[in-house]
């Protein structure tokens, strides 16, 4: 049971993301006096005649003197319930690159729209991505409610839209909460607003201190890509040999078999070490050493599996890209694939489709795709890799797309074909 | 309470976790990497999580400090035990020697902070550091709530916030060209409460100015600043008697103290729990210089 629960928000300046923040971060406390006094002051600077929250959470020259929010941002929040990691993406300029980021490690994602306005374009192409990138459950702020007079009717006709959506992407309805708020005047963001007697569920803030954590990957067989080969040679221990990792699924016990990926060298682990003494077991999400009861030659890049439940081990592979990149790719590039703790040559043979997330609806056979793109290719590496479906498991189903010349990180790769267009537009029987 | 403690320890698992990643991470793709290692808290957590990523083997890294000159030598004598107790190897580079030699010049208002900027830029050029680990964390100021775990600094050490790469999942991009380095921050999404209660838990020893004393102090811009080479007290300036501690440890003629009774580790973490001010915000003067400030530090090659 994990106690620190990583959200994505998503949605543009104008439906009032910064002020949402600026108030979940206000009301919890987590924004100081000398933070605040910055932003009376510069606020003042400017003429304002109220201070303006977004000056929270724009930090870059270029952000404020724009006005919009360019990168994602990272906030940190806690109650007595739980610790908060918020990756504030912003909507208006590379919506996909910071929406994409935010969303790879988000438990959770907040969209938000403005309540006069309700679901639109880019609410379902953020949704879209964050179903794509497997964040697991969904939240709707149905902002600025205060200007509709808390019409419940108003509310419910956004709610039954976005749920319509979220459905398209294969989230349950249980897993998509829609709330009425104002963060402005702060209605159900902290505190329950007398505003909205209709709405019976949870605030904003009470649903983050509740929602359950999506366990890291338990019911997936165990994955462990190596990191780094301990060897201390030292006179204390002139012949350890254990190997650095992080478990990136499942759970590995002492004397459970293991296979050893690509080359196929079986052992058992024989202890699982680490600097407090040695573990029981491991768990996805932990950084351990591992000691194998047998002399095998692994190296940083492989990747120790539960033998009974290998990965297909490929030298070609379907796969989801979202560019994000300046630079257009064409089908036959050649790229690096960091992929685990291996980084291996690759091209990127075919342009399969491009996909229309606004429409749910895919392009076959496309010319390139461009920055903000998401498409599906194909993909061939010089040296196998072993791959998990990205929709099974998001750590070894994921990989980066590299520019070989200047090291540029040109697109977040997805093993499989993960888009929700099938479910959308071939809806199953 | 126990809920409570829980909750604080699945966190910090969580943080500890990430960061022995990032420590190997490092350790695999880079070929000379270095600690920033001033002996302030952050950087003793960094060092610690360091020993504990690559036990039973020592730390394949060296350390090193841009000594101001005008550091607190209680912070000085902690440094040098920490390096001798663990068998590490720790470079200082001496803002000093830049002035004697003419490549920088002090300052008129006698400030050495933003004068650690070339002497560390040189250092890592001189040795050809690839990967340099600091101790910044996303919640310290808000240009650093925008900063990777991985950052990548161009040939001049330069921070080019539109450069960034995205960071995605942990896969973290440590591709550079020759010339070209990366700042990695392990303690990304720590906060200081954080940082704090780790100490606690894993009994870290600190440097004690860290806990309340007794030190002959002046005020200044509303920080109380100790007595020593930096200058001060100036005219109008007067010394006087105060029971306090430091919340962050650097340059002494810009790191302020707080009036504070927390000399153990369970007070200092009730007390940050309850204070209404940024360390930094109460502590450095030199974040108070401009809305930006921090962000143009950043840009010149700064931490």
């Amino acid at each position: 049971m994990s106690d620190l629960l990583r959200l994505a928000t998503a949605g543009s300046v104008d439906d009032g993301k910064s002020t949402l923040v600026g108030r979940l971060l206000y009301d919890t406390k987590s924004v100081l006096a000398d933070q605040l006094d910055a932003v009376h002051r510069a606020s003042a600077d400017r003429g304002l005649a109220t201070p303006d929250l977004s000056l929270l959470v724009d930090g870059l020259r270029s952000e404020r003197e724009q006005g919009i929010t360019i990168d994602v941002a990272y906030r940190y929040f806690a109650t007595p319930k739980r610790s908060f990691v918020l990756a504030d993406t912003p909507g208006h300029v590379q919506y996909t690159r910071n929406t994409v980021t935010g969303a790879s490690t988000a438990q959770l994602g907040v969209l938000l729209v403005d309540a006069r306005k309700g679901v639109i374009e880019q609410t379902r192409r953020h949704a879209a991505v964050l179903a794509l990138l497997g964040v697991p459950r969904l939240v709707l702020a149905v902002n600025k409610i205060d200007l509709v007079g808390y019409d419940e009717a108003n509310f419910k006709l956004t709610a039954k839209e976005f749920t319509t959506h979220a459905n398209a992407l294969g989230y349950a309805d249980s897993d998509v909460l829609t709330i009425p708020v104002s963060a402005l005047v702060g209605d159900n963001v902290v505190e329950r607003s007398a505003n909205t007697p209709w709405y019976t569920g949870p605030t904003l803030l009470e649903h983050l201190e509740t929602v359950p954590v999506e366990p890291d990957p338990h019911h997936v067989p165990f994955r462990f890509p190596v990191q780094y080969v301990i060897r201390p040679r030292t006179p204390e221990y002139p012949d350890y040999r254990g190997y650095a990792g992080q478990v990136a699924a499942g759970t590995i016990t002492p004397g459970q078999e293991i296979v050893v990926l690509p080359s196929g060298g079986r052992s058992v682990v024989q202890r699982i070490d680490t600097p407090d003494g040695e573990l029981a077991e491991a768990t996805a999400g932990q950084s351990v050493t591992l000691v194998l009861s047998h002399d095998l030659d692994v190296s940083r890049g492989d990747l120790i599996s539960a033998a009974d439940a290998a990965p297909a081990v490929v030298d070609e592979f379907d796969a989801t890209l979202c560019w994000l990149a300046d630079k257009a790719l064409r089908a036959g590039a050649r790229v690096l694939v960091k992929h685990g703790t291996k980084t291996t040559q690759a091209f990127v043979t075919d342009l399969v489709t491009r996909f229309d997330e606004q429409r749910l609806s895919s392009v076959e056979l496309p010319d390139l795709l461009q920055l903000n793109d998401i498409g599906q290719v194909r993909i061939r590496t010089a040296e196998p890799l072993p791959v998990d479906d990205y929709t099974v498991n998001r750590r070894t189903g994921a990989f980066l797309v590299i520019d070989a010349s200047d090291g540029t990180t040109l697109a977040a790769g997805l093993v499989g074909a993960p888009l929700p267009v099938r479910d959308a537009v071939n809806p199953g029987p | 309470m126990t809920l409570a403690l829980d909750r604080r320890t699945a966190n910090l698992d969580a943080l500890e976790s990430e960061a022995i990643h990032i420590f190997r991470e490092v350790a695999g793709e880079f070929d000379r990497p270095v600690i920033l290692f001033s002996g302030g808290k952050d950087s003793t957590v960094l060092l610690h999580l360091a020993l504990k990523a690559f036990w039973p083997a020592p730390v394949p890294f060296a350390l090193l400090h841009v000594d101001t000159g005008h550091n607190f030598p209680e912070v000085i004598d902690f440094r040098d035990r920490v390096v001798g107790k663990h068998g590490l190897r720790l470079l200082v580079a001496h803002v000093q020697d830049w002035i004697d030699d003419g490549r920088l010049t002090e300052r008129p208002d006698g400030t050495r902070n933003p004068l650690q900027t070339v002497p560390l830029l040189d250092t890592i050029a001189e040795n050809k550091f690839d990967a340099v680990f600091g101790g910044g964390r996303r919640d310290e100021e808000r240009a650093r709530a925008k900063e990777r775990i991985f950052s990548l600094r161009n040939a001049f050490g330069q921070w080019e916030p539109k450069r960034q790469r995205p960071e995605l999942w942990n896969l973290y991009n440590g591709r550079h060209r020759p010339g070209e380095h990366v700042r990695v921050f392990p303690l990304s999404n720590w906060t200081e409460l954080d940082v704090w209660n780790y100490i606690a838990r894993e009994k870290i020893e600190l440097p004690d100015i860290y806990y309340a004393h007794e030190r002959e102090v002046y005020l200044r811009d509303g920080m109380w600043l100790a007595e020593g080479p930096w200058g001060g007290p100036r005219d109008g300036e007067t010394l006087e008697r105060r029971t306090i501690r430091y919340r962050t440890v650097g340059d002494g003629s810009c790191t302020g103290a707080v009036d504070s009774d927390a000399r153990t580790i369970e007070d200092v973490i009730a007390e940050v729990a309850a204070s209404r001010l940024t360390e930094r915000g109460a502590t450095r003067a030199d974040d108070r210089l401009s809305e930006a400030a921090m962000e143009d530090r950043k840009r010149e090659g700064y931490f």
